[in-house]
């Protein structure tokens, strides 16, 4: 019934497979070849699966066929009732389990191999790669899933001591694992996970909400590191290939989301924002008074307008605001108004976060513009429409030095005409700063919850 | 003991990263979100080491933590792979004039 393949076969199998994953990123280059990309990429997955199981020495298949069957359910049920919301902390979960996985794949054929006594040497690295990355980043996606959930703390959660416990927790993990190589005992390296575990929740605790793009994206590196590990320990080229493709994808897109708030990686992993906030505060705006406004009054502003640039942030997430917002630009171009999106690289929870909620409110992506195309527009733009993004629109980052973000790049939104910044209130963002945009003469704040604001801001402008 | 399998090993993993930095690094910005969720589902193929594992698996232990690894790394696949086509599902150009819909 199932064939039994030769190990070359299969070997050819993942060929295949391998360039089929490339090709399918290089796909993702265009958004009409992205989708076709994606399918390219399964094909590859499901060439490598069904060789793998049609291998000679492969025969457990009551427990493979338990245990995909279970997996399927689980991934499937998960990735279809998510909502688009929450699509950062799925992949973060997913990522999590990927890691887990190739730390499980370790593990178990460390442990085949050591009772055989056929352990080679130069398969200690990949073991020690495998097991402790796959283990942290399974606990870490965890934490950095609860964090996006909001089932922890969005801010740091710092203690005392932390950075020493934190080297002592991965050296002894890193130790562990070295031992166990040394020693061909299973359980050692059991317990290099479990450090290694420990480690993963210790590393991204302290991390902020505003923060984890970039703590997603690498975990993505190290899982893809673990899966290499992975792959050297099993001589298995695809496990090779794809991993070193999710590597170099978690990896760029670190270094991508770090550039994007000029702040180094090793600043946002172990720098604990608050730490930084405690520097400076940046120069205050108390005692000055923030203009409040109304729908009414902003609708009126809005047809008078021009040239609207409406600027998403974390809250219009967190409000589900995007479909809303979708209906007033609809509405304003009806009137012949020229509308643009700014999109910050780091507005939101992931990189991006802001491209996909608008997409789902069906926003033509050609109207989405990033951070370079958009700045110099700010200046011939009537208004400015900021909804729920803060931090990114500060202009605190480009004067005071004593700031958190200062040198983070912003959208110039106080070069436009006018601004209305949608909010729920005037509590201060992640950074916990005051945002000097809000003082500005020309801004006027629209409080509320960001989706009830803009209906309200519809049902006004079809009155006009 | 040759070290042939390792050096080759080491061969495709810097080619395979080489070639990934160049095709990843053409993916606009617009499109990270699912590029990251793209790449985490490429990542299921740890699933192929794991039916290795488990599929051989001769004792209690290499079952345990086969069958686990194995459930892990398929909805990693299944997953990754539903939630990137739903991303990517969303993405549209301006639509073009509606041509004879019903409420055009």
């Amino acid at each position: 019934m199932i064939a039994a393949l030769s190990q070359t076969t299969v070997n050819l199998a993942y060929l295949v497979a391998a360039g089929c994953f490339i090709l399918g990123i290089r796909f993702l280059s265009s958004p009409r070849t992205a989708r076709l990309g994606n399918l390219l990429s399964a094909i590859g997955m499901a060439v490598a699966v069904a060789f793998t199981l049609a291998l000679e020495n492969v025969d457990r298949y009551a427990f493979v066929a338990a245990a995909i069957g279970i997996g399927a359910v689980i991934g499937a049920a998960g990735a279809r009732t998510v909502r688009m919301t929450a699509m950062p902390q799925m992949v973060a979960l997913l990522n999590g389990a990927g890691g887990g996985a190739a730390a499980g794949v370790a593990l178990a054929e460390f442990n085949r191999l050591a009772r055989l006594g056929d352990l080679p040497g130069d398969t200690l690295t990949a073991v020690l790669a495998s097991t402790v990355l796959g283990g942290l980043t399974l606990t870490g996606s965890v934490v950095a899933f609860a964090k996006l959930q909001e089932l922890v703390r969005g801010r740091p959660i710092v203690f005392p001591g932390q950075r020493l416990v934190n080297a002592v927790v991965i050296a002894a993990a890193v130790g562990l694992a070295i031992a166990a190589g040394a020693t061909d005992e299973t359980v050692l390296l059991g317990a290099a996970f479990a450090a290694a575990a420990v480690f993963g929740i210790l590393l991204v605790l302290p991390i902020g909400g505003a923060d984890m793009p970039v703590v997603i994206a690498l975990l993505n590196a190290f899982s893809g590191l673990g899966g290499v590990g992975a792959g050297f320990v099993l001589d298995n080229n695809a496990l090779i290939v794809g991993g070193a493709l999710v590597g170099a994808s978690g990896t760029l897109l670190t270094l991508l989301m770090a550039k994007a708030m000029n702040r180094s990686v090793a600043n946002v992993v172990f720098g604990a924002f608050g730490q930084i906030e405690a520097a400076g505060d940046g120069r205050g705006v108390d005692g000055a008074t923030v203009r409040a406004t109304t729908p009414h009054d902003v609708a009126v502003q809005l047809s008078f307008a021009r040239k609207v640039i409406i600027v998403p942030g974390y809250g219009m997430a967190v409000a589900q605001a995007q479909h809303d917002i979708g209906a007033l630009a609809d509405i304003l171009e009806e009137r012949g108004v020229e509308v643009k999106y700014a999109i910050h690289p780091v507005a939101g929870r992931m990189p991006g976060h802001m491209n996909v909620l608008l997409a789902e409110a069906q926003v033509p992506y050609t109207q989405l513009y990033e951070l370079e195309r958009i700045n110099p527009e700010f200046p011939q733009t009537d208004l400015a429409l900021v909804i729920g993004a803060n931090d990114v629109t500060n202009p605190a980052a480009r004067s005071d030095r004593s700031s958190p973000i200062y040198g983070m790049p912003i959208l110039e939104v106080d070069k436009a005409a006018s601004v209305v910044v949608l909010k729920r209130s005037m509590s201060p963002g992640f950074a916990g700063i005051d945002n000097e945009l809000y003082v500005d003469p020309k801004t006027t704040m629209l409080f509320g919850d960001a989706r009830e604001s803009v209906l309200h801001l519809i049902t006004a402008m079809k009155d006009n | 003991m040759t070290d042939l399998p390792l050096v080759l090993e080491l061969t495709i993993l810097v080619l395979a990263a080489l070639l990934g930095f160049e095709v990843i690094s053409k993916v606009p910005t617009m499109l990270h979100t699912p590029l990251m969720s793209g790449a985490n589902f490429i990542h299921g193929i740890v699933i192929v080491g794991a039916i290795l594992v488990l599929g051989t698996a001769d004792d209690s232990f290499t079952k345990v933590v086969g069958f686990a690894a194995l459930v892990l790394a398929t909805a990693n696949v299944v997953g990754g792979w539903f939630v990137t086509d739903r991303m990517l599902g969303m993405f549209k150009r301006r639509p073009e004039p509606k041509r004879d819909e019903a409420d055009g």
